[in-house]
């Protein structure tokens, strides 16, 4: 019977990336996915003749340029496309246009809040600050801070002199980051409520925590640290949608001689005499391999997928305990026509962008009151961007679609198990709140595919449906993720790795979990190492 | 009131596209081209930039260069002053071409349009009047005419463009291969469109008198919008021509007539244009000089660089080691390449040094404080963005 050098589980991008990096560096490996596409939570299909859905994660910015050069993914493909601005919609009817060049932005700035126009500039020159010392860690591994390994002390120094470089008040002000919520972080720079609010947005997205709760200012970071061709807190999308990165990834995957099973859901790891040595398939086969790398959220990986048996003592609690809670739903749109937002003016620039209908703060607060409650937000923060106004290969020409992220909805409702008939309501929920500000846009409805988190779990795997595969707060992030002891990528079990967004850096379509893991996988096997540096330490 | 401005003599032109294309320079960003004004970029050069890769835009190439060269003796002598061989060239085709002084060195670029057996056009960036005439010399049948203002001409460029023009009702559009030449009726006259561009992806040039330019872009921005059409200007073009891997005088050369200095300017070889130069066929401009260019082998040679790190290596100097005591040449162009997600440039590098080491020493600036990296170099022989669509007959929709 064949054996693996290693098998991976789960087509999501980052366990492809990671095969890729195996794989290229003379691994024969295999990637088992239980459903019948690649991509997990990054994938584009046809939903509705005619139009192609990214049916969860919509647009992209942590993918890491340094992976996307190496992998070389535009020969394999994959082309991402900057957005031009955002749009916020208020609940007075205010519009707030945040534009690409600087002067019209300023201007727009300054007939909402003179203040906050000027603000904006030290917000700015402050996320920015904080991201570039972010970024010089993303594709790094952890260090354990109580191994003193001399690996792991060389690392700590590392990040030491990074704080350094900040100065003194500004280590100050990076400590409180942390454990700060987003509105108090922001109310030392703003004082409009549209502006506040729009700028609150990242700091809830894809998290079960609300903008007055500790830890959502470090969640806004996470959102704007991302970069399209060095522009650090731009947004693009991927030609084709989200599944071209992934359909990219595994191109070259492929490429290197790398396998991917679809249809091949794993029931378990296999362990013998401690050692994790391959799964067995759902439908009864075995594979066996060297090593497991586990794409699965860690929740998912230590508490279905493997024997409690097999695991050390307080590994299974830690995991029961792993914070991955569902807080969001994805409504996909096809629309016959290009909506109109009133007091938006139609030219060819304005819809290329993110649209969001946010509200204010207090707005946003009470959409999460909801999610305590376990209901969907009343009048719930909706992310929305229209896509095939500027990437022809999603829509029918003059057809367009629509992807809605919406914040609040909960995994398990209070009124008992989700049934398609909530679904359509909590779908309606969403229709009402962008009609609001869209006169006539129900009419342009052709399809709609509503996703909650339910939903989300039961398809991807998401735990949850948790985009994160865990929360990002402090408690959870570095060297404390998923669990500390276990933040460089190696399990409790020898030969059992994870390279999943439950990993540092976290989540979000950056395939650096992937490539961090590869790099760990190789040196254990003593490897050439075949993942490439970051490309961001002289920013 | 009608006041005569009087500064009437010192505006510089406007191109027969200019009363579509000024409102939407929202940016009033103009540069000037053979004494046209000229958009630089209309609302952002990157966006303009991936329009032309994600989608399709149209650039105004009216103020180019246009000369009708006709008559018996019209094959013979453009065959005389191009490098390449001219009688190859098939009806409703074009070629690129490039022609020399006697001494080998590079006067211009260009485009030939074989519109006829005894009937061409040529397209290039400056005014040639004078060099056409002085090629003419000799020819007893052949007449050369400035056509540069009478014929309005859009660069049409990007994966949706095939799609539109199909929508527009040019039938047959999609079988025309790279380099094919087509005509349809547009309105009161013909329009004729050729399979080219300088961009490196799928793309088309139209063709049209200037009477009906107007007509035609409205026509091409009606149907264009479902197909995300954006007009794009200079900067955009710089970029996408980049990544293509094409020349630009006045970055990769210099024209030889214009030239002051000893060897400041440049033969086909040194610019990596050998395979233009054709020494089977009969007498041409340069040929002894380039022949003996061939043997010899030439100083420089024009290179594709992929450089490491992400930082631009703009007007660098280029070393054959990491210590940079031995300079080996210079960067004439040089991006980040959004669509090849490389850091890329174009190259002067003397031959002997091309098999070695190459190392950039790169400058750039950060909030006023200046800075400076050594990045390694790899030759790339191939350029950066070709992408499949742009040799595909018929190209897809998309």
């Amino acid at each position: 019977m064949k054996r693996y050098d290693a098998i991976i589980i789960g087509a999501g991008h980052n366990g492809l990336t990671n095969a890729a990096y195996l794989a290229k560096a003379g691994l024969d490996v295999v990637v088992v996915e239980k459903n019948d596409y690649i991509g997990g939570a990054a994938a584009s299909r046809e939903m509705h003749e005619g139009w192609i859905y990214s049916s969860c994660s919509y647009v992209c910015s942590m993918m890491r340029q340094a992976i996307h050069r190496d992998l070389d993914l535009s020969r394999h493909g994959l082309m991402l496309v900057p957005y031009l601005g955002t749009v916020s919609f208020a609940d007075d009817g205010q519009v707030l246009k945040l534009y690409t060049n600087a002067e019209v932005e300023y201007l727009e700035l300054r007939r909402h809040s003179p203040h906050d126009a000027d603000s904006m500039h030290r917000f700015r020159a402050d996320l920015t600050r904080y991201s570039q010392l972010i970024r010089k860690t993303l594709m790094r591994t952890p260090p354990d801070p109580v191994s003193f390994k001399p690996r792991d002390i060389k690392e700590l120094l590392f990040l030491a002199r990074q704080f350094w470089t900040l100065g003194e008040r500004e280590i100050y002000e990076y400590i409180r980051f942390f454990t700060m919520s987003a509105a108090e972080f922001l109310d030392d720079y703003f004082e409009n409520g549209l502006i506040k609010a729009s700028m609150a947005t990242p700091g809830i997205i894809g998290t079960a925590l609300g903008v007055c709760s500790p830890g959502s200012a470090y969640i806004l970071l996470h959102h704007v640290m991302g970069d399209v061709d060095g522009n650090i807190g731009a947004w693009g999308l991927a030609r084709g949608g989200m599944g071209a990165i992934s359909n990219a990834i595994a191109s070259a995957l492929q490429a290197e001689g790398g396998e991917i099973r679809t249809h091949s859901g794993v029931q378990q790891i296999m362990v013998r005499h401690g050692k994790a040595c391959g799964v067995v398939l759902e439908n009864g086969d075995e594979i066996n391999a060297g090593i497991v790398v586990s794409n699965l959220d860690a929740k998912r990986t230590f508490t279905q997928i493997m024997d409690r048996k097999d695991l050390p003592p307080g590994i299974y609690d830690k995991a029961r305990n792993f914070k991955i809670r569902g807080s969001s739903g994805k409504v996909n749109i096809a629309l016959s026509g290009l909506p109109k937002f009133t007091n938006v003016p139609e030219n060819r620039y304005i819809n290329r962008g993110g649209l969001t209908f946010t509200g204010s703060m207090e707005t946003l607060e009470r959409a999460y009151d909801c999610w305590k409650r376990g209901r969907w937000s009343d009048v719930p923060f909706v992310e929305s961007v229209i896509p095939s106004a500027w990437d022809p290969t999603v829509a029918p020409p003059g057809k367009h679609w629509m992807s809605n992220f919406i914040q609040y909805c909960p995994p398990k409702l209070a009124s008992g198990p989700w049934t398609p008939e909530k679904r359509d309501a909590f779908g309606q929920t969403v229709v009402d709140r962008i009609e609001r500000y869209s006169p006539g846009f129900r009419d342009l409805i052709v399809h709609m595919e509503v996703r909650t988190p339910d939903d989300i779990e039961k398809e991807i795997g998401l735990t949850e449906g948790n985009i994160f595969q865990g929360e990002l707060t402090i408690d959870q992030l570095h060297f404390n993720r998923p669990f500390p002891g276990y933040a460089q990528y190696r399990m409790p079990v020898k030969n059992l790795y994870m390279c999943g967004s439950s990993t540092h850096p976290g989540g979000g379509v950056s395939a650096t979990c992937g490539a961090n893991a590869a790099r760990e996988i190789l040196m254990d096997l003593k490897r050439p190492n075949t993942v490439p540096q970051d490309d961001c330490y002289d920013e | 009131m009608n006041k005569a401005d009087p500064y009437a003599g010192e505006r510089l032109l406007e191109s027969p596209f200019h009363p579509r294309q000024a409102p939407l320079n929202l940016r009033e960003a103009w540069s000037a081209w053979n004494g046209y004004r000229f958009a630089e970029c209309y609302y952002d050069a990157e966006y303009e930039y991936f329009c032309v890769r994600n989608a399709c835009a149209t650039y105004d190439i009216s103020p180019m260069q246009k000369y009708i060269i006709s008559g018996g003796d019209s094959e013979a002598m453009l065959n005389r002053m191009v490098t390449r061989d001219v009688t190859k060239l098939k009806e409703n085709r074009v070629t690129y071409v490039v022609w020399c002084n006697d001494q080998g060195r590079m006067v211009d670029d260009g485009t030939i349009f074989k519109l006829a057996s005894d009937r061409f056009m040529l397209t290039c960036g400056s005014s040639c009047v004078a060099w056409l005439k002085m090629s003419a010399f000799g020819f007893a049948d052949v007449s050369c005419e400035d056509v540069s203002d009478k014929i309005a001409a859009l660069s049409f460029q990007g994966p949706t463009t095939c799609a539109v023009l199909k929508r527009m009702g040019l039938d047959g559009i999609e079988t025309a291969k790279p380099y094919d030449i087509r005509h349809f009726p547009f309105g009161r006259g013909p329009l004729m469109v050729s399979r080219t561009g300088f961009t490196g992806d799928l793309g088309y040039e139209l063709w049209i008198d200037p009477a009906l330019a107007l007509e035609l872009w409205d026509r091409l921005y009606a149907i264009g919008a479902d197909y995300g059409i954006q007009p794009y200007g200079e900067a955009a073009t710089n970029m996408a021509r980049l990544e293509a891997g094409f020349i630009m005088p006045g970055m990769e050369f210099n024209e030889a007539l214009k030239t002051v200095h000893l060897e400041h300017d440049h033969t086909p070889f040194e610019l990596n244009l050998g395979w233009l130069v054709d020494f089977n066929k009969p007498h041409f401009n340069g040929r002894s000089a380039l022949l003996a260019e061939k043997q010899r082998g030439p100083k420089y040679v024009l290179t594709r660089l992929d450089i490491e790190g992400n930082k631009p290596a703009e007007h660098s100097w280029l070393y054959g080691n990491k210590r940079c005591t031995k300079e080996i040449g210079y960067v004439t162009s040089a991006m980040w390449s959004p669509a090849a997600k490389a850091n890329i440039a174009l190259a002067m590098i003397r031959s002997e040094h091309l098999k070695g080491e190459i190392w950039a020493f790169i400058d750039y600036a950060k909030e006023l404080r200046q800075y400076s990296k050594i990045a390694r170099c790899t030759v790339k022989d191939k350029p950066f963005w070709a992408p499949g669509r742009a040799r595909a007959t018929p190209p897809a929709d998309f």
